[in-house]
């Protein structure tokens, strides 16, 4: 039997195992791993503080329980972000799921803040449609969006009385998790009224917009748990995803050691194979 | 009390998808038929409320919104009934001698989708990509930049036998193509990773309060 030839079968769920060793142990035991800021993190981070105070910004929430992790702490520190510049939210959904989700965050974020629904935020809730909507609401958001999440008119709500369209709107937070999304939003919007766009994205899908920010058709970008991260410490607020990063780095330097190791079996094991075969 | 019995309800059903890493078995069976079941039956009523009701329902079968006269109080009311018909033509698929019929239907969507996408696709993706990258040689990054941009359009151009200068090209789109692969490779894994450090902490902190 060649060299290395029973590692290479090994059992797949010693592997998971220790991935799982390798997430529960930061998570017990805080490593406090530094951290640097990229570039477009920071630029989400100055977009919103460059937003005067008092100004109407928009969270749009396109995103499911299953990407929570990585795409709630997003939505929750633009909130704490906004409520503490003052901002006022309008939160649009083109997910029917992104709904509860951001009220999840609302409730506590404007108890905290002092911040009043209907005046200071307000929740839209979901419309279907996709990029019909994101037209729609560049003609009329109330019409678009005729009831909040909570079935009360636009019309009986103040913040909505002072929103026409995107050119009442200073900055756009888009967090998503797929379709539609950062893409149709860049394409439907962004292109064709300017708004100041920034979005916020699963790691998944963040390569394929980092091209918007090098353009700047996006403001910036946080991508995934480690953007969110780092828009947490920016913002003076860490939380769930700043206390996932140590584990995110462990898992990764685990992975890394995984390739490396495979790599070295393959070529040992290759190299006991052709001895194999010139002795045959 | 009922925040105690939701939270071990979660857990054990992240316990029991997870389950499955060791070998396929009925707890894992009854956690995935639970998720199929209730995502079914909840996007069935979000979308009879957010598409069917709002937009057929409701402009032909209400009679007024405060003074205005809408559905059968108008005159216009049918109109609402066009979209409904074209969206039930979509089920003649089921009915092969009368499946043809849905192509109107599936026609129209994808005409309209396509009208709409079109331009702001060409707008967003191509011209303002190409502007963003007719960029002054005069940084490392810009000139890194040109570069990967004219190796990996090369590497896809098969006009003509990739030898010569076209060859060097292509390999150094290659590599870039490469770059690019184990970057989006690299996020993914930190995606996953993710959603795993995502359910740990739910059970370490919200069901164990070891955190």
């Amino acid at each position: 039997m060649a060299k290395g030839s029973d590692i290479r079968n090994i059992d797949r769920r010693f592997i998971f195992v220790l991935v799982l060793a390798a997430v529960v142990w930061p998570l017990l035991h805080p490593l406090r791993l530094p951290m640097d800021i990229s570039p477009p993190v920071q630029s989400v981070y100055d977009a919103v503080e460059a937003v005067p105070a008092g100004s109407i910004v928009m969270l749009a929430a396109d995103y499911s329980p299953d990407t929570m992790p990585e795409l709630q702490p997003m939505a929750e520190t633009f909130i704490r972000h906004a409520f503490r510049r003052d901002l006022r939210i309008v939160v649009a959904c083109l997910w029917p799921a992104s709904p509860p989700l951001v009220e999840q965050a609302l409730g506590p974020l404007s108890e905290e803040f002092g911040k009043e629904y209907g005046t200071d935020y307000v929740n839209l809730g979901y419309m279907a449609g996709g990029i019909v909507t994101l037209l729609g609401m560049g003609a009329s958001i109330p019409e678009t969006f005729p009831t909040d999440y909570g079935g009360t008119s636009v019309d009986e709500i103040p913040l909505m009385l002072e929103v026409e369209n995107f050119d009442d709107i200073a900055f756009v937070m888009e967090v998503s998790a797929g379709t539609p999304g950062t893409r149709e939003w860049v394409q439907q919007v962004q292109s064709r009224f300017r708004v100041n766009l920034a979005s916020g994205t699963t790691a998944v899908g963040a390569p394929n917009f980092y091209p918007y920010v090098q353009s700047g058709q996006l403001t910036g970008l946080l991508g995934g748990l480690k953007g969110a991260a780092e828009y947490e410490i920016l913002v003076g607020a860490p939380g769930d995803a700043t206390s996932g990063m140590d584990a995110q780095s462990v898992v990764h330097a685990l992975i890394v050691c995984f390739i490396i190791f495979g790599n070295i079996v393959y070529f040992v094991s290759r190299r006991s194979e052709k001895r194999l075969a010139q002795d045959v | 009390m009922a925040t105690i019995i939701w939270t071990t309800i979660g857990a054990i059903l992240t316990l029991s998808v997870y389950s499955f890493l060791y070998k396929d078995n009925p707890f894992y069976k009854f956690a995935e038929h639970l998720v199929v079941g209730i995502s079914a039956g909840y996007y069935l009523v979000i979308y009879y409320f957010n598409f069917i009701q709002p937009n057929v329902v409701a402009p032909v079968f209400l009679l007024r919104i405060g003074n205005e006269a809408i559905g059968l109080g108008s005159s216009m009311w049918w109109l609402a009934l066009i979209p409904g018909i074209l969206g039930l033509l979509l089920y003649t698929r089921f009915f092969p001698k009368f499946g043809w019929v849905g192509r109107w239907s599936l026609g129209i969507y994808v005409g309209g989708y396509a009208g709409l996408g079109l331009s702001p696709i060409m707008q967003a993706r191509v011209l303002n990509q190409i502007g963003a990258n007719a960029l002054p040689l005069t940084s490392i990054t810009n000139v890194f930049l040109i570069v990967g941009l004219l190796g990996t359009l090369t590497y896809f151009f098969f006009s003509m036998k990739h030898k010569g200068v076209l060859g060097v090209l292509a390999r150094v789109g290659i590599v870039f193509l490469m770059v690019g692969f184990g970057a989006s490779f690299g996020y993914t894994v930190m995606s996953r990773v993710s959603l795993l450090i995502g359910r740990v902490s739910f059970l370490l902190h919200d069901w164990l309060h070891l955190i």
